[in-house]
């Protein structure tokens, strides 16, 4: 499934939050944004899962969902968001219970799940036992339970220590290679942007607009911690970002 | 390089600890033992009044008559009974009204003010209106504690719903998961913790408006107990039935500890 966000624009307020945004998300591709804080990333999430409505502008799907999808378009949130009251598996079995899914069919889904993030043993577990890798892993397992048509993530990895980001992102990059999916993955962070993106898009400083999109060829199994390469992206991004910062911080003092 | 000199250090003073309460099963029966001797003890030696309170050993013995005369369920089963009803109305309104109140905007608008209206009106004030309403048998019993438990309920159940973390309802969302879901695998639970500690004042005050509720045409119960011994300054049978009371209201908190520790399991 493909999505486009046609001239999106939208303010909160006085504040104009993203201005003329318009960009096409390719079937099974990850599509990395990046810019500076607060110039509507996680805004723009919101419109493309339709959590919220913008003031301009469509967003527009093309095709159809796979077979066996029951939730296109599936959120993964920055903090987690599990039922603390329900253990992992009764955190994956509530996004199933509402499509009629029980019993045997939820179980044989659940573990399907579970195994693909290595979460095999820890299906009785609640979540307050478990470290903040396993809790993303488990709200990846919940979105993969319901077979997305396009992932959203938002900062998925930025609560966790350095050690465990990379080790997830070696995990998305196997479940991607396994079985491409499309994902839209805002983040902060420029190596996972240039380990995880086909594309990035960078946003300007607020009112967010796009700057520039930068695509990466190399294949994402190939890519590795510490590529030449990559880091070369990497510092490509670093200077269009540095400049949005340094022009934000400039305007500040003349306000 | 200096010379390692031999140096005194002092130990960091201790400054942590406190604030976390711990399980410390038989202190509160010990509080309750220590008094009650205390009590027995002023009263043998005359060092309290036979006309300030009661002996407690005496208080016993009339508790032993009136449970072996058998009138001790004949009160204790019609006022548990009118305490089952009418709070378990008041509490299931109570939660419900709660809720619309913390996820509609209108309801909020027009019910928060009308509840804070009613909350500080004294039930008991309101017993000769329901007697005319809902009659002087037991409707008017059951509308009495019903109506004292909705307020309290109301207004820890609305607020409970408030601290439901957002974030959890937009993944409800995110899921495609149906309001009703939401209301019930989402809302409810997480806005649980809040209604029970709720439930602990409503069961309060419930215990509170039996016994104003059977102080008005009531031949059995232990309000009319207490009435009728309070007329007569019978202070022996009068601390009967206070003791009846609170033992209800231990074992109803009791109660909830219980639910609480099988419910909210997951609060670690
Ligand atoms: N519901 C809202 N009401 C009012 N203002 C909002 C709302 N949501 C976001 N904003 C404002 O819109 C701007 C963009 O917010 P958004 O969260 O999309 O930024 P972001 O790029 O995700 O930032 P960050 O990198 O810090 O996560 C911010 O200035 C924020 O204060
Ligand atoms: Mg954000």
């Amino acid at each position: 499934m493909e999505i486009t966000l046609d001239n999106i624009s939208h303010a909160y307020g006085d504040t104009t939050v993203l201005q003329d945004v318009s960009h096409t998300i390719n079937a099974q591709q990850i599509v990395c944004i990046v810019g500076p804080s607060g110039c509507g990333k996680s805004t723009l999430l919101r419109f493309l899962g339709g959590l919220e409505q913008p003031d301009a502008g469509r967003v527009l799907q093309y095709g159809d969902p796979p077979e066996g999808c029951l939730n296109p378009l599936t959120f993964v949130f920055q903090d987690f968001a599990l039922l603390p009251w329900r253990s992992v598996s009764g955190n994956i079995s509530l996004v199933l219970e509402d499509h009629g899914i029980r019993g045997a069919r939820a179980k044989a889904i659940i573990e399907d799940v579970l195994l693909r993030t290595k979460l095999g043993d820890f299906a009785r577990a609640l979540p307050r036992q478990l470290s903040g890798g396993m809790k993303q892993r488990v709200a990846i397992a919940r979105a993969l339970a319901v077979n997305p048509a396009v992932m959203l993530l938002d900062e998925p990895l930025s609560a966790l220590d350095s050690q465990t980001r990379e080790l997830l992102m070696d995990d998305l990059v196997d479940l991607w290679t396994r079985q491409p999916f499309t994902a839209v993955y805002v983040t902060h962070n420029l190596a996972e942007a240039v380990r995880l993106g086909h594309q990035v898009v960078v946003l300007s400083r607020r009112p967010g607009r796009i700057r520039e999109v930068v695509t990466i060829d190399k294949p994402l199994a190939e890519r590795e911690f510490g590529d030449r390469d990559l880091e070369a992206h990497q510092k490509h991004l670093w200077q269009l970002l540095r400049d949005e910062a340094r022009a934000a911080d400039a305007e500040l003092i003349h306000d | 390089m200096t010379e390692p000199k031999q140096r005194t250090g002092q130990p960091v003073s201790f400054r942590g600890g406190g604030f976390a309460p711990k399980p410390r099963r038989w202190f509160g029966a010990a509080v309750f033992v220590t008094l009650i001797a205390l009590a027995e003890w002023g009263t043998r030696s005359g060092f309290i009044s036979a006309l300030t309170l009661p002996k407690p050993s005496d208080v016993l013995a009339t508790f032993g008559e009136l449970y072996t005369s058998g009138l001790l369920f004949k009160h204790l089963l019609p006022s548990l009974s009118r305490l089952a009803v009418g709070a378990a109305l008041g509490v299931s309104i109570g939660v419900s009204v709660g809720i619309l109140i913390g996820l509609f905007s209108y309801m909020r608008a027009g019910l928060v003010p009308l509840v804070a209206a009613i909350f500080p009106i004294p039930k008991i004030a309101l017993l000769p209106l329901f007697v005319i309403w809902f009659g002087i048998g037991e409707g008017s019993k059951y509308a009495l504690i019903a109506f004292g438990t909705f307020t309290p309920t109301v207004v820890a159940t609305y607020g409970a719903v408030d601290n439901v973390d957002r974030t959890l309802i937009r993944m409800g969302q995110s899921f495609g998961l149906s309001w009703w879901s939401i209301v019930r695998k989402i809302v409810f639970p997480g806005a649980l913790p809040g209604i029970l500690s709720g439930l602990r004042i409503s069961l309060a005050i419930a215990i509170i408006l039996l016994v104003a509720a059977e102080m008005l045409g009531a031949e059995y119960g232990i309000g009319a107990y207490i009435l009728e011994a309070g007329s007569l300054y019978d202070l022996e049978r009068l601390f009967v039935g206070v003791v009846i009371l609170s033992l209800l209201g231990v074992i109803t908190s009791g109660v909830i500890a219980l639910i609480e520790r099988r419910l909210l399991d997951w609060r670690a």
